[in-house]
């Protein structure tokens, strides 16, 4: 029997070229996998691959008595529309200034505290820095949005007590105002994972090579030398890496605080592709035209992945694929 | 060695290094420690600006008044029955399909691969999954918050990348030889040798789906299915919205009436927060090794 089902491996191997009742034999050989595999696949298939198939009806103008193939077929004119939606062109530009201002934002600081921490010798007090840091990550957004809120609050937040109690200033609605929200949404997120953020460029730094540092060290070069001239590269990929993600969720990602912080107040600054997609589609049963906006949106997205990747392999070898 | 090689440019950048942490520390950690003391302050003591560094006029009144609030309780109670069955459900998923991506010589492998990692950059998007709910039949159940959750690509690749990095084409081999076909080597081989990366996903899953409030709000209408985090969202959000539009639109006497009922409830709020952060809060010192394991797993593919 082993002999036998060793030899079956050997010729499988030996032929790459497919021959009489090979795909039963593969079949044999490999349905044990299959089978293991199987749920994550229809799972996949399910409810990954039949939204994709479903997302067609930003062509149609879906009536769901009809089904998605009974609906009419429109073309574009979904997608026109939103184009020509007076409040376009500011959902972009909310969309975009408030995701690269999270990510410049957060991921310079991530970087920063790293390298900050790398730097310490003590190993307890490194463990305890890291342990505290992390601990936003766990609260909820749900949470943490509370807590802004009532940080915020004109008259009893905590913010605005300090200073109407230590400065005189008069209490002010920081969340109703527009111009405060994009920095509200980003230093928020920004305590939440600036611990949890900084793990992965922590680890990268423990692949610094100590002989390298030895003889920097002999040459006499300083801390900060020591840090642009060593860390940075080590970590310069893991880096690329995160900015490729980063850019190719340009126009998507971190939707859940914005919906939570959001009021008709900061409207103005706070409105990203995303919620408005929720608002139509969900709360006015839009279906057509808020999939044409959400196709749109991750059509954009991809296309940013592919251009920011190819950039990225170009300029410094490293990419995703 | 390295003691007589430190200058006084090194002592000076060091203490200034761990100064900054300090305070970075502090700053991140005063939001949380701030909450706690609100929360068993005197409402009227917090809205003064009394509290700022320790309790002021102690009280749990607050603690009773969520005690008597059926709600959170019942989202307690929603949010642990869903939690652990996506868990169980999510470790069924992702585990075999982690170690069969993981072996050498799986016809199709490929294919299969690609198939998963298409779903990461592509997806239909948020209102056919909706539909896609609706025509399952799902919403207002249970199961619209459990069985789309289960399975994640992320989750699946490290999975994978675990057992490519922990267990060897010879552990195979042999298992082989001593007669386990395929399915007995997962079972009997590779799972008990992978508890490390069962907690991981465990807790990453658990952990984003205690978290999440954002399906609830799609699915869920009826106020028995709400989780703990849709509950605490209409304390916590939709309340203060209420209260933002009033105080913008209504007459100063009418505003000093309602503040003294808002105050009552804005104490009641630190201690929801506190109360309802608490089971992460209490297990994640326990936890946070495995949690950094799978960040690293993770790191290692990129």
């Amino acid at each position: 029997m082993k002999g036998s089902s060793s030899k079956k491996q050997l010729t499988t191997q030996s032929y790459p070229v497919p021959r009489k009742g090979t795909f039963v034999k593969i079949f044999r050989k490999n349905y044990q996998f299959y089978l293991l595999i199987l749920p994550a696949v229809l799972f996949t298939f399910i409810f990954s691959y039949i939204p994709m198939y479903g997302a067609q009806i930003a062509f149609r103008d879906f009536n769901p008595g009809l089904g998605y193939l009974g609906s009419e077929w429109v073309w574009f004119k979904h997608f026109l529309r939103f184009f020509r939606e007076p409040t376009f062109w500011r959902l972009i530009k909310n969309t975009v200034t408030l995701n690269l201002y999270l990510h410049i934002f957060t991921t310079s600081l991530e970087l920063i505290f790293a390298l900050m921490l790398n730097e310490v010798y003590n190993k307890h007090f490194k463990k305890t820095v890291q342990m505290i840091t992390y601990m936003p990550h766990f609260i909820s957004t749900v949470a943490m949005c509370g807590m802004i809120l009532l940080f915020l609050h004109r008259e009893t937040g905590v913010i605005n007590l300090i200073g109407i109690n230590l400065f005189g200033t008069e209490g002010y609605n920081f969340i109703a105002d527009p111009h405060w929200f994009k920095s509200i949404y980003v230093i928020s997120l920004a305590w939440q994972n600036l611990g949890w953020g900084s793990i992965i460029f922590v680890a990268a730094l423990s692949g610094v090579s100590q002989e390298i540092v030895e003889a920097a060290t002999i040459d006499g070069v300083n801390r900060f030398q020591k840090i642009w001239y060593v860390d940075l590269p080590t970590i310069l990929p893991t880096l690329i890496i995160l900015v490729v993600l980063q850019m190719g969720s340009l126009l998507s990602g971190g939707f859940d605080a914005i919906l939570l912080l959001q009021n008709s107040l900061n409207l103005e600054s706070s409105e990203v592709l995303a919620t408005f997609v929720y608002k139509l589609g969900i709360t006015n049963a839009q279906f057509s035209y808020s999939t044409a906006i959400g196709l749109f949106n991750s059509v954009i997205n991809v296309i940013f992945l592919i251009i920011v990747n190819k950039a990225a392999d170009r300029l410094t070898d490293t990419s995703l694929w | 060695m390295k003691r007589n090689r430190r200058t006084t440019a090194d002592i000076i950048f060091d203490i200034c290094n761990i100064t900054l942490l300090l305070l970075i520390t502090l700053i991140i950690l005063y939001p949380l420690y701030f909450t706690l003391i609100a929360s068993f302050s005197d409402p009227y003591s917090v809205s003064r600006g009394e509290v700022i560094l320790w309790i002021k006029n102690f009280t749990v009144e607050p603690y009773t008044n969520i005690f008597i609030n059926e709600d959170i309780w019942i989202g307690y109670a929603n949010s642990i029955i869903n939690t652990s069955l996506v868990t169980i459900y999510a470790l069924a998923t992702t585990i075999p399909c982690g170690y069969v991506l993981a072996r050498r010589g799986v016809f199709g492998k490929k294919v299969l691969m690609t198939y998963f990692v298409i779903t990461m950059y592509i997806s239909g998007g948020m209102i056919p999954s909706y539909l896609l709910i609706k025509q399952l039949g799902l919403i207002d159940t249970r199961w619209a918050l459990i069985i789309p959750a289960g399975f994640s690509v992320y989750n699946m690749i490290i999975t994978r990348t675990f057992f490519m990095s922990t267990l060897s084409e010879e552990l195979y081999d042999a298992a082989k030889i001593d007669g386990c076909n395929e399915i007995d080597t997962f079972f009997r081989i590779a799972l008990p040798l992978s508890k490390a990366i069962i907690a991981v996903i465990a807790l990453y899953v658990s952990v984003a789906h205690w978290n999440d409030y954002f399906s609830s709000l799609l699915y869920i209408s009826s106020k028995r299915l709400f989780p703990l985090q849709y509950v605490l969202r209409n304390i916590l959000i939709m309340n203060q919205q209420m209260e933002n539009i009033i105080t913008s639109s209504m007459k100063a006497e009418l505003v000093e009436s309602m503040r003294h009922r808002a105050l009552m409830a804005e104490g009641m709020k630190y201690s929801t927060i506190f109360i309802s952060s608490l089971p992460l809060l209490i297990i994640y010192p326990f936890v946070q090794k495995y949690f950094i394991k799978g960040v690293m797993i993770g790191a290692l593919k990129g």
